[in-house]
């Protein structure tokens, strides 16, 4: 059984769906590739604020 | 001038225009092959294929039936995954309930991978009708 850590896991999911995302949502490869790349840090950076927000609260 | 040979770059070709949506739900990345678009086909089925199988292997659920609201959600999730839905449940792949956080996240990776198996889908058609130029 896979047992990746909850970053780690924040980290594969925003992967594969900017992947897709990038791929889907613009028509050509730069395009693709910044709006993934967009996309994936977006993933992250949202994931890593919530976090603190919700640990800083949870004090 | 111009318009006319937009025209002529956006018009559907002749043939079936559902096949590669119907093609790219059952298989991931299939859709994108049919309209010639290799690599981008390829990354789709990565993608799509590595999320499918991590979140099978973290343990995650395959739903099979629906009892509630989230159940019929996660059953609509799950079978946009297409051949890969059926095949693990031919295989009886997955966990039937939910032990672990780990298990929690592979169950939201495999409802995730299907969601995105039917955007890339619904791209392939658009780009066989022409909706979308390239």
């Amino acid at each position: 059984m896979l047992t990746p850590s909850h970053f780690t896991a924040v980290l594969l999911f925003a992967l594969c769906a900017s992947v897709v995302f990038g791929i889907t949502m613009r028509e050509t490869p730069p395009r693709m590739f910044r709006y993934g790349l967009y996309c994936f840090l977006l993933f992250v950076g949202s994931a890593v604020v919530l976090s603190w927000g919700m640990y800083l609260i949870a004090r | 001038m111009n318009s006319t040979s937009n025209a002529v770059k956006t018009s559907p070709q002749p043939g079936f225009v559902y096949l590669p949506l119907i093609v790219g739900w059952l298989v991931p990345g299939a859709g994108h092959f049919l309209v010639r678009k290799w690599g981008r086909g390829a990354l789709l089925a990565l993608a799509i294929l590595s999320m499918f199988v991590l979140g099978i292997a973290m343990q995650g659920k395959v739903y099979s039936s629906a009892h509630d609201i989230l159940d019929i959600l996660g059953l609509v999730g799950d079978l946009g995954s297409g051949l890969l839905y059926i095949v693990s449940r031919v295989l009886g792949l997955g966990a039937d309930s939910v032990q672990v956080t780990t298990a929690d996240y592979g169950t939201r990776f495999i409802v995730v991978a299907g969601l995105l198996n039917v955007i890339a889908a619904v791209d392939a058609h658009n780009l066989r009708t022409g909706r979308k130029p390239s």
